[in-house]
């Protein structure tokens, strides 16, 4: 504790150089924290996945629709639990720049497959009731200011109604909440029934259906059956668990985390480089004072000890500015990137890796220091 | 005269002093080698999605779809619809007076890529009687061209180099029926050099379906798109949307190069924040390091500005140093990489990431502002050194 002062002196001996050195630390690990709190979000989408439910896609691509008769023959295979089923809808509201996720579903059969998807019973019933009505999320009710009675009219670029417009009527009767995930909270359900009836072509076809297992160590064996039953037909099926499902159609977009650790990798050995350079100047110019510590009896052993915490108070006091700043940020980016946050693993791991910053740039320098001979460090020679 | 001669020697004294200063001066190269570098491969793929879109639209041919939707997976066409569509006034004719316009069924179809065994969407264009007189730019490479009413299927190169089981001979199932690859194309690297081309009225029979996505038409010139337009968007019968084909690709390239280029100038913007951070510090010990010499010339008659300019210009070489490092890293790492990623169909385009030399020169340009600004505080330092002070200083 009493050597505080000591280090406090070091680090502030050049006061721009440490400066400097600590705004750049600062912005590598806002880096860090953005990118890694952007692949959480797509990690998150993946934990969302249920362990116990499968997606039932065509085996051409999950852009082809199924029969509609395939839903009572999944429900009669053994290890099923219950069926769901739906349709991508593709809408905007108002302008185009309004996406608005919507999917057709038989609310009878979907919100009991989704617990996560919270939705009061009352607005259930009104849902199943009305015939035209429609459920939303939290997020996306408030995003657009729609309120229970609202009448809301969403454009679907790919649906017509059999009249050949691309305009469909809705009357919102319920808003579901999704508390674990609040990237779950955007989306916007309504009856299969009136969809079915109302569009102009593929009647009689689902786009996927989504099945819950009874027992989830079993679900590999059910998606084997699944696909089973329906080989060799025109509709063949892909079953696969949601995770995987999720996992693929981010992969079809990019590699994230491959993107991240690219440009993290990128950031990093330029910070390794500015860092080290830091520490070795800052060691190189205080050759005749650390001999004097030596002289005045420190050991080897206590001058690498305190080269090196300067060097981790450096890199922690940065990191943790750093990773403060992005989780501000955050806030400011929803529309681009959806909900994100700094978690504590982040945290964790940022805080790991400004440790081994500092271990790694500050290991050489305080290594030099047990080599010195006192007599020529203390001429300066 | 003087002035330049005076800046010139302070400038050569900076730089000879450089291989002494090795450590630190590598900070301000290595810190903008890597703002260039990943600067330069982000936008090399913002530019080369961009550029394969907007290569398969031309002028002179125009794209209709359904009313209201805005890519080709959305929208759907009757046959009815087609047919009134391709006799249409503006559309060329060819030899044997038939309009040079095919419907098009546009379907999808999955295959694992060969990068990370994924399966990804491919589409598969099913193209009409004169979908290939449309579009002279496609060349077979390998193979035959398709026969009409056999299942059989030419594939663009950018397909059959991305995803498995796509080479010429071999088999895929769509629907239960088999299908085979009788032939590869180019297409000067557009996007339809990520399809797979086959007939259209065999495509539909094995969806056992009978809408069409789109009609492509090729105009009697740029000039009669305006009344081809006007004769289908009048005609109460349809409710279509036409486009002058260039249009529609641009659309479609907007999105994705939209989102490139914030991540580019975005997650750049901050490194270079640091960089800036690290030019500053080299350039600080620089002066600090010569403010003995610096106070010298100044006693000897050297002008301020001198001293300023030098320590600019020092600051700009090695600047312009690392950004030449960073493009050359960029340039051998990623320079004609072939990519794919999800287009607006829902399916993948394949791409070729572009280091041209534009970038490289928004890179220098980048490089530069960064050596200026981290330049310019230390330069001022040292002309405001106080002479005799720095000159007693040991």
């Amino acid at each position: 504790m009493k050597f505080l002062p000591l280090l406090w002196a070091g680090l502030w001996r050049k006061r721009t150089r440490t400066i400097f050195t600590l705004l750049s630390i600062v912005v590598a690990f806002v880096l860090f924290g953005m990118l890694q709190g952007v692949n959480a979000v797509f990690s998150n989408a993946l934990n969302a996945a249920a362990v116990d439910r499968l997606s039932v896609v065509s085996r051409i691509s999950f852009t082809e629709p199924l029969p509609f008769s395939y839903l009572a023959q999944i429900e009669s295979l053994p290890g099923v639990a219950a069926v769901a089923y739906q349709s991508w809808f593709g809408t905007y509201y108002q302008d185009p720049k309004n996406f608005v996720f919507s999917f057709p579903v038989d609310p009878v059969r979907f919100f009991p497959l989704y617990p996560e998807l919270q939705l009061p019973k009352d607005e259930l019933a009104a849902l199943v009731r009305t015939r035209t009505g429609a459920v939303v999320g939290r997020e996306l009710a408030r995003k657009y200011g729609w309120k229970i009675g609202d009448r809301v009219p969403l454009h679907s670029v790919i649906w017509t109604q059999a009249n050949g417009r691309s305009d469909w009527q809705f009357d919102i009767v319920g808003i579901y909440d999704a508390p674990n995930d609040p990237n779950q909270g955007i989306s916007f359900f309504f009856n299969h029934s009136y969809f079915d009836e109302a569009r102009s072509f593929s009647k009689g076809t689902v786009g996927w259906y989504v099945v819950k297992v009874k027992d989830p160590a079993q679900a590999m064996q059910v998606a084997a059956a699944i696909d089973r039953r329906f080989a060799n037909s025109p509709d063949e099926t892909k079953s696969q668990s949601e995770k995987e499902f999720t996992q693929a159609f981010i992969k079809q977009a990019a590699d994230i985390s491959f993107i991240v650790s690219s440009i993290l990798g990128a950031v990093f050995f330029t910070l390794l480089f500015l860092t080290g350079n830091t520490m070795m100047q800052s060691v190189r110019e205080r050759v005749p004072e650390l001999a004097v510590l030596k002289t005045l009896g420190f050991t080897d052993f206590a001058v690498v000890v305190l080269v090196l915490c300067e060097a981790l108070v450096l890199c922690l006091a940065g990191a943790l500015i750093g990773l403060a700043i992005a989780a501000g940020i955050f806030p400011a980016l929803k529309r681009v990137i959806g909900e994100a946050s700094l978690s504590w693993s982040i945290l964790g791991l940022g805080s790991a890796v400004a440790v081994l910053l500092a271990l790694v740039t500050g290991l050489p320098p305080a290594w030099r220091t047990t080599r010195l001979n006192i007599v020529d460090a203390l001429a300066d020679r | 005269m003087n002035m330049l001669r005076q800046i010139r020697a302070v400038t050569w004294m900076n730089l000879r002093s450089i291989p002494q200063r090795f450590g630190t001066s590598s900070v301000i190269v290595v810190g903008i080698a890597g703002v260039v570098a990943v600067l330069i491969s982000v936008l090399a793929m913002a530019t080369g999605f961009t550029h394969t879109l907007l290569a398969t639209g031309r002028d002179d041919r125009a794209i209709v779809l359904r009313g209201g939707s805005d890519s080709e997976l959305a929208s759907t066409l009757s046959r009815e619809a087609t047919l009134t569509i391709i006799d249409a006034p503006g559309i060329r004719k060819d030899a044997a007076g038939k309009a040079i316009a095919s419907a098009e069924p546009v379907v999808i179809v999955e295959m694992p890529k060969k990068s990370n065994a994924s399966g990804a969407n491919v589409t598969i264009r099913g193209v009409g009687a004169e979908g290939v007189a449309l579009r002279p730019e496609i060349q077979l490479v390998a193979g035959r061209m398709f026969r009409r009413g056999v299942r059989e299927l030419i594939v663009g190169r950018g397909a059959e180099a991305q995803f498995k089981g796509l080479d010429v001979g071999s088999h895929i199932a769509l629907r239960g029926s088999d299908w085979t690859i009788v032939g590869a194309f180019e297409s000067n690297g557009d996007s339809h050099e990520s399809e797979l081309f086959a007939d259209a009225e065999t495509v539909l029979s094995a969806y056992r379906r009978n809408l069409y996505q789109s009609v492509v038409a090729r105009l009697d010139s740029k000039d009669s798109f305006d009344a081809f337009k006007a004769a289908l968007t009048t005609n109460p019968q349809l409710s279509v949307a036409v486009l002058r084909e260039r249009d529609y690709y641009v659309h479609q390239s907007q999105r994705m190069g939209k989102v490139l280029a914030f991540v580019a100038y975005f997650v750049g913007g901050i490194m270079a924040v640091g960089a800036l951070f690290g030019a500053l510090n080299t350039m600080y010990s620089a002066v600090s390091v010569r403010s003995r010499e610096i106070a010298t010339l100044r006693a000897i008659g050297f002008g301020a500005s001198a001293v300023v300019l030098s320590v600019l210009i020092e600051a700009i070489l090695l600047a312009v140093m690392g950004a030449l490092i960073g493009a050359g890293l960029a340039w051998l790492f990623f320079n004609g990489n072939v990519v794919s990623t999800l287009g607006s169909n829902f399916t993948q385009v394949v791409f070729r990431l572009a280091v041209s030399p534009s970038l490289v020169a928004l890179g220098i340009l980048w490089a530069c502002a960064i050596g200026l600004i981290g330049g310019l505080f230390p330069a001022i330092r040292a002309a405001r050194l106080p002479v005799a002070t720095a000159l007693r200083a040991v």
